[in-house]
């Protein structure tokens, strides 16, 4: 008893003392955590997708008190969150288009180009100055003309993209969003995302990043997503978390080979080899959900560490799992290339179609009117839901909102909300948000005619040529599940499984991008300036020139001069000799 | 006494930027960028950071659709030597690269929110390298097929710096077409020039390549490059070595060099000082103690109050909300002159037509 009492005094001395001077940042300064996973997805089109996600969790609030010391959170956008008063940030640099028909519902897709959506805190005066600092901050960070952000490219949508972080009220004059289509994403904006990581990219999953490969492929999206979110399950603390994705898609046909086996090596020319040291988690999931319910199709080797099973996007997956962090990963060799190999071949017919998705395009002909067509595809047997279409079309495309027609199963379909907002020339874009019911088993059709716009001479760019491009249109529905969603455990599951907030489990959240569209729009010749001039001066001096003459030039006579003395001289002497003057 | 002397010549400058631009636009002049490009590795190589190299790039050829090898871009034919790399920063792409943001960059007039990373921010002890590369004519260089930049307002440019004292030492070289042009209305001093053509030259590209379809990089800067790989840090090679880079026989074009604004002798001026980022350094032979306590750096987070009911997330989409979200209504404004005039003419008219006595009648 005595011996008990004396240990327990002497352990509650040691605990009390608290740890020395030299380690005063050991117990309390965990207060950020790396996760980081790779999602491999074999595409119905035998295509494979790979999303990474990096996820930076600091339980500390970055708005209140002064932050000086930043360990994993990158300090670039730490101080941008609190000096702009940011509540939540979403950039994504994309090339390419995430084909919904054939490959399905994207984990989280963007639109061609840049995207930039903002929510500013409640504290913000001036949002529209706040907006135009932010995006010349990131155009520096990133390396991306996102400095060509401005009144006319940004929208206030009043019905989408509600925040996906915690939030206390909504008011859309906090959001600002904007795409720039035109945007070129290469290595130089792959740089500095991966330089925000916390081990760069060498080590963890981050060496798999090369360039070369990445770009190499149909679709290559990065994503920067910065937001509060619950610090635990009681959600009363807040924590900020951010989540850097990469999602790209590699073509079965670009990489060369016959067969549509797949592994790590075969897609990033590159193997893991081993884990970041400053993750706490780190995991590759692989796809190997079984199609129509009969056996396995794909085999993965080496045998994964787990299985793992969720409902994801509403219906039942299975995940094999790769633990880097479990040490029996890296017994056998040094190396872990994944691979994956289809037990019998597929066909066409298998390919199932996702509950939604859409296309756009632009009709007409000519260059002076056009119609921009969307067509929203339905496929869900027996469900109807509604779905928030949000168009922003730039102010030099005239819509004409009263040829706005949308039709489903040849009738006419009122939707539930519309906001409108009139373009102004060189200042805003036009908005055009609709609510519309998708019946089951259906295709919506809309159109709205457009005319277009002369611009001013200087306001084309260097090639007017290639034309001019419309962001892409977004869709935002909650589609009924296959299978319901149970509750969940953030802190547990997969990342993919929790960027979107799920509110029940019977339906899911899904933003789809329509294709952007391409406009001629009637384009000057350019050298006709100097055409003019040259034509005009030369009239001028030809037909004028020649009247003035005419009529101002007077002819008289002039008397020879006498000459200089040198030609007195000679005259003399001729004189003498006879012959005439000079 | 002579160590002394030595000295006085040597460069007093402590960092070391370099502004390198391609001002072309279009996939056939894939050159252009490779030339750039090929300076900025060699830049970097040598020692300067990203953070003082503002690279301006007209049109972006590695990710460009036409490109057989995305995220590349080769110098020589064959493929051998990928000047893009997998560590490139480019300040200013695409249509941002015009005359007057590469004036601004120089000048340092650029507006507040610039970044960091686009500006130019060097101080009169700085040795600035500029580069230029495009389709050029006698007295002006063309800027993506739109506008351009005569030698006049370069050298005014280059007046602005001096009086500014933004450098200590300037080296500008141009490969364009009659690119001496550019360099003959200099008149600031501390400035040395190299260009690959002279006068009524035309500057040529040097070899296709058959896979990719273009031709990858001029000649002038082919040679420069393979002189520049050769350079390490601590190279002692000079300017002379540098100007007799490229002779007509290889380069079909008279290069040609201008050192008369330049205060010291081309023969004492490294390489390495403008092309790399030498530093000097002090050896110190006294000891410093640092301060075992380290409590200064906990961060200082205030104590947290935790809410009271828990935060929850928003609905993503409360269909219910949005339809019963009425439109702000238009804050009232009076009405405009063109509305008030136009309805003080209407009264006007009608007591004109029908007199006074009606009014009572109106209201």
């Amino acid at each position: 008893g005595g011996m008990a009492a004396a240990l327990l005094l002497l352990l509650l001395l040691l605990v009390a003392a608290g740890p020395g001077p030299g380690r005063a940042d050991a117990g309390r300064e965990q207060r950020d955590a790396l996760r980081e996973e790779l999602l491999l997805s074999p595409l119905p089109t035998g295509d494979v997708a790979a999303t990474f996600q990096f996820r930076t969790r600091w339980d500390a609030d970055l708005q209140r008190g002064s932050v000086s010391h930043y360990r994993l959170f990158p300090k670039a956008l730490g101080r941008l969150v609190a000096a702009l008063g940011v509540r939540e940030l979403h950039l994504a640099l994309t090339q390419g288009f995430w084909r919904t028909r054939y490959w399905g519902q994207p984990p989280l897709q963007a639109p061609a180009g840049a995207e930039l959506w903002v929510w500013f805190q409640p504290t913000v005066t001036d949002v529209d100055k706040a907006w135009k600092e932010l995006s010349n901050i990131l155009s520096g960070i990133f390396c991306a003309s996102l400095n060509f952000i401005d009144s006319t490219n940004t929208v206030i949508p009043t019905a989408s993209f509600k925040p996906l972080g915690l939030a206390n009220g909504t008011d859309h004059h906090l959001l600002r969003y904007a795409v720039l289509p035109r945007e070129v994403v290469c290595t130089e904006n792959l740089t500095p995302w991966k330089k925000l990581l916390p081990c760069g990219s060498k080590a963890g999953l981050a060496v798999l990043l090369k360039a070369e490969r990445l770009f190499h492929s149909s679709y290559h999206s990065q994503a920067v997503h910065i937001r509060p979110v619950c610090r635990d399950a009681s959600c009363l603390a807040v924590s900020w978390e951010l989540r850097q994705t990469l999602t790209v898609v590699f073509d079965f046909f670009s990489s060369g080979q016959g067969k549509k086996d797949w592994s790590l090596f075969k897609m990033f020319s590159r193997t893991l080899t081993d884990t970041c040291p400053l993750a706490s988690q780190s995991k590759v999931y692989v796809d190997i959900s079984p199609k129509n319910k009969e056996k396995e199709l794909l085999e993965v080797s080496p045998p994964p560490t787990s299985l793992h099973e969720a409902v994801v996007q509403g219906d039942k997956k299975t995940y094999a799992v790769y633990d880097l962090l479990s040490p029996s990963l890296f017994n056998t060799s040094r190396s872990l290339n994944v691979q994956l190999k289809w037990q019998r071949p597929q066909d066409s017919s298998e390919m199932p179609i996702p509950t939604l998705h859409a296309q756009r395009y632009v009709g007409g002909y000519g260059l002076q009117t056009g119609e921009i067509c969307t067509l929203i595809y339905n496929t869900h047997p027996y469900r109807a839901f509604p779905v928030i279409l949000l168009e922003t079309v730039p102010w030099y495309l005239r819509l004409y909102v009263h040829t706005l027609t949308i039709i489903t199963k040849g009738k006419e379909n009122k939707p539930s909300y519309i906001h409108y907002q009139p373009a102004q020339d060189r200042r805003r874009p036009h908005l055009l948000e609709m609510l519309i019911q998708l019946p089951a088993n259906s295709v919506t059709k809309i159109t709205i005619q457009f005319e277009r716009a002369l611009l001013k001479w200087t306001e084309y760019p260097p090639d007017p040529n290639h034309g001019f491009y419309v962001g892409s249109s977004v869709l935002s529905a909650l589609v009924p599940s296959v299978t319901a969603m149970k509750d969940m455990d953030v802190e547990q599951s997969p990342l993919f499984t929790s960027l979107f907030p799920s509110s029940d489990g019977s339906s899911y959240f899904v933003r789809l991008y329509t294709e952007p569209l391409l406009v001629n729009l009637p384009t000057p010749d350019f050298s006709m300036p100097y055409n003019v001039i040259c034509l005009t001066c030369t009239v001028v001096a030809v037909c004028y020139g020649s009247f003035y003459n005419l009529l101002t030039r007077t002819f008289h006579v002039e008397e020879p001069s006498r000459g200089g003395l040198a030609k007195r001289l000679a005259n003399v002497i001729r004189k003498f000799r006879g012959v005439p003057p000079l | 006494f002579q160590d002394q002397a030595e000295q006085f010549f040597r460069s007093g400058h402590t960092n070391n930027w370099a502004v390198l631009v391609c001002t072309s636009r279009f996939w056939f002049n894939y050159r252009h960028v490779a030339n750039t490009l090929s300076v900025y590795r060699s830049v970097k190589r040598l020692g300067i950071p990203d953070s003082h190299i503002v690279l301006m790039l007209a049109d972006d050829m590695a990710c460009n659709p036409r490109n057989p090898k995305p995220a590349t871009v080769f110098s020589h034919k064959n493929m051998e030597l990928n000047v893009y790399g997998d560590d490139v920063e480019v300040d200013y792409r695409s249509y941002e690269v015009t005359v007057e943001n590469f004036l601004r960059v120089l000048t340092g007039r650029i507006p507040p929110s610039t970044p960091r990373s686009k500006r130019l921010l060097s101080d009169d002890r700085s040795n600035i390298l500029i580069y230029m590369t495009g389709h050029g004519g006698n007295g002006f260089l063309k800027f993506q097929d739109s506008e351009e930049i005569t030698n006049v307002e370069l050298a005014d440019a280059f007046e602005q710096m001096w009086q500014k004292r933004r450098y200590n030492e300037l080296l500008f070289i141009i490969d364009t077409c009659q690119g001496a042009s550019m360099y003959e209305r200099f008149y600031s001093p501390n400035i040395m020039a190299l260009a690959s053509s002279q006068v009524g030259e035309d500057s040529l590209s040097h070899q296709p390549d058959l896979g990719i379809g273009v031709h990858l990089m001029d000649r002038y800067t082919f040679y420069v490059l393979e002189f520049l790989e050769e350079i390490h840090p601590a190279s002692q090679t000079n300017m002379n070595d540098l100007f007799q880079v490229c002779p007509k026989s290889l380069c079909v074009s008279t290069p040609g060099h201008r050192t008369d604004l330049f205060q010291r002798d081309p023969q004492k001026v490294l390489i390495t000082d403008f092309f790399g980022s030498v530093r000097k350094v002090e050896i110190t032979r006294e000891t410093l103690s640092l301060d075992r306590d380290v409590a200064g750096f906990e961060s200082k987070f205030p104590e947290e109050e935790l809410a009271t009911e828990p935060l929850k997330y928003a609905e993503q989409l409360p269909v219910a909300q949005i339809i019963h979200q009425k439109p702000k209504q238009k804050d009232w404004h009076p009405p405009g002159g063109f509305i008030l005039g136009l309805w003080a003419l209407i009264i006007m008219v009608f007591f004109k037509t029908y007199g006074i006595k009606h009014m009572k009648h109106v209201f």
